[in-house]
């Protein structure tokens, strides 16, 4: 599902971000993403949804070469991945239906058919009677959840999420955790970038570890000689 | 649209999705079309001020090259009547006889270019001069009459323009008989010449202020994207093609011609209901009946077209320019 080649990125300025990166996620595979702040968990992501293009090597969806991408073809590999993010990047001055509706709007969906979609992500996240709200009147957890609908209301193949439990606490982040592997139990593959070690430890997901921008590890977390 | 997976739309389970139809996709075009449209209609209404300054910048800018415009029109007409009335003298030999002279008469008036030919002979010639100059007994001093009989010919309709009435007093002049001839135009053409001045400031000043329309449109939309900056980067990771997100910025424009265009009648009217009470005081003087005539449908449907025109540039500049430029970091 997604192969990387021998990838390495280098940024303007000299930092090597990731150097020589050899991995392959199987479809409907989950795997955990995870190192040091700055190890080069962001821009392993980035790569993949094109936000960077990598100095060299190569990065492969569903063995489509993302180098043969052309800037105006990204929108639509976009629609293909469902992004998770830290922040969850809502719209603020957007209730949680609009939010969510989002992919749907741009895709050119009609509003029944979307409103459809719409309610049944959020049911599945739970927040099935929270549409109507703005996401300043959920908790931080609820937000989350509202990013994961968007990031699932297209039914994507494929979901990154980037830190999606990094400001929740532990019982919540589970929760979170818990989600995912529900949409992994459909076939959606999921890669999932934290430093969380301690949520991993409890999960047996293969696990790919970062250090300085190498891929120091690649099995279960268990398997780690720590 | 699906690049990265071919078949995701009839793989099972999460990778089901249904795929919209193509004629429904046509049928939804304008629908989302004027969705945005009206969308951003309420984007305006929310943040009323800065668009109203906008559309009034607009709508002035435009008022001032359209309130031109009627005065040249309406100066155009007058100028035109007055050409109407072009006439021409042509002095006769002094050897030719009367009966000579009714024949070139009768002659030219049957010409197609002539509408009226009249006779001033010389001894009317010398009555009239007697009367309008003073000399009076003076000229009983003359041994004889110096002066020569005149023709006076007004051109048919359509020989009446500066050009056509030259071209017929040369013709006229290669009669026989015709000693030289005299056509008054050359006030005409200096009237005709400043009113073509009046037309190029007109369209220099017009260009001017349409340019600073389109820059003024272009730098709200901009400050519009700026301040968007957070959506347009969701906009983008969600997956939504630059043509989708700036729409919204392009009706924005549009809009702000819409609502220019109307501001622009109503000041130009006002305008010229300002000035017109003065310039009935100057036609006053020269005893004409003139009525100032404002803008007709057809320039009050150009003026709105140009104002949207000039929006939609303006926003399509700022979203060019823009839009590409914010990408998710």
């Amino acid at each position: 599902m997604i192969r990387f080649d021998q990838v390495s990125k280098t940024y303007p300025g000299g930092h090597q971000a990731l150097s020589q990166v050899d991995f392959h996620i199987q479809p409907g595979e989950m795997a955990f993403l995870t190192g040091h702040s700055g190890a080069g968990k962001s821009t392993l992501l980035k790569l993949i949804s094109i936000m960077e293009r990598p100095t060299a090597g190569r990065v492969m969806i569903n063995g489509n070469d993302l180098r043969k991408i052309k800037p105006s073809q990204i929108p639509f590999v976009r629609r293909d991945i469902g992004m998770i993010f830290q922040d969850h990047r809502l719209l603020m001055d957007k209730s949680v239906f609009d939010n969510v509706a989002l992919p749907l709007v741009i895709e050119g969906y009609s509003v029944q058919e979307a409103r459809k979609r719409v309610l049944a992500a959020l049911e599945k996240v739970g927040l099935g009677d929270k549409y109507r709200h703005y996401p300043q009147m959920l908790s931080g957890g609820e937000q989350q959840r509202v990013g994961i609908a968007r990031a699932i209301v297209n039914k994507p193949p494929l979901l990154l999420a980037d830190e999606p439990t990094g400001n929740l606490d532990p019982k919540l982040s589970m929760e979170i955790i818990r989600l995912f592997e529900s949409f992994n139990k459909v076939g959606v593959a999921v890669l999932i970038a934290t430093h969380d070690l301690g949520l991993i430890a409890r999960l047996k997901y293969r696990t790919l570890t970062l250090k300085e921008g190498r891929l120091i590890n690649d099995g279960l977390e268990e398997e780690q000689a720590l | 649209m699906s690049l990265l997976f071919r078949n995701r739309e009839t793989e099972a389970g999460a990778r089901k999705r249904h795929k919209l139809p193509w004629f429904r996709r046509l049928i939804m075009l304008p629908v989302h079309h004027l969705q945005q449209a009206v969308a951003s209609l309420g984007e305006l209404w929310r943040n009323p001020f800065a668009s109203l300054l906008t559309m009034a910048v607009l709508g002035l800018s435009l008022t001032l090259p359209s309130a031109l415009y009627v005065l040249v029109k309406n100066t155009a007409t007058i100028s035109g009547e007055w050409q109407q009335a072009s006439q021409m003298s042509l002095f006769l030999r002094k050897d030719i006889n009367t009966q000579a002279i009714d024949t070139l008469k009768t002659q030219w008036s049957l010409k197609p270019e002539i509408d009226e030919v009249t006779l001033i002979s010389k001894e009317q010639g010398l009555k009239d001069f007697r009367q309008l100059s003073g000399f009076g007994e003076t000229l009983d001093y003359l041994e004889e009459n110096p002066l020569p009989d005149v023709l006076l010919v007004i051109p048919a309709e359509g020989f009446r323009s500066p050009q056509a009435a030259k071209r017929l007093l040369s013709e006229l002049e290669q009669a026989r008989e015709v000693d030289f001839g005299k056509l008054d135009v050359e006030w005409l053409e200096r009237l005709q010449a400043l009113l073509d001045l009046a037309k190029d400031i007109l369209g220099g000043l017009a260009f001017l202020l349409c340019l600073s329309v389109v820059l003024i449109v272009g730098n709200t939309i901009r400050l519009n994207i700026l301040s968007q900056r957070e959506e347009i980067i969701v906009m983008k990771l969600v997956g939504a093609t630059n043509a989708f997100i700036q729409r919204p910025f392009l009706y924005t424009g549009v809009w702000y011609g819409f609502i220019g265009g109307i501001l622009a009648w109503f000041a130009t009217a006002l305008l010229i209901w300002w000035i017109e009470s003065s310039v009935v005081a100057v036609t006053d003087l020269y005893e004409t009946q003139f009525q100032l005539a404002g803008l007709n449908f057809n320039e009050m449907l150009a003026i709105w077209l140009i104002a949207i025109v000039l929006g939609l540039a303006g926003s399509y500049i700022a979203v060019r320019r823009h839009i590409k430029s914010i990408e998710p970091q």
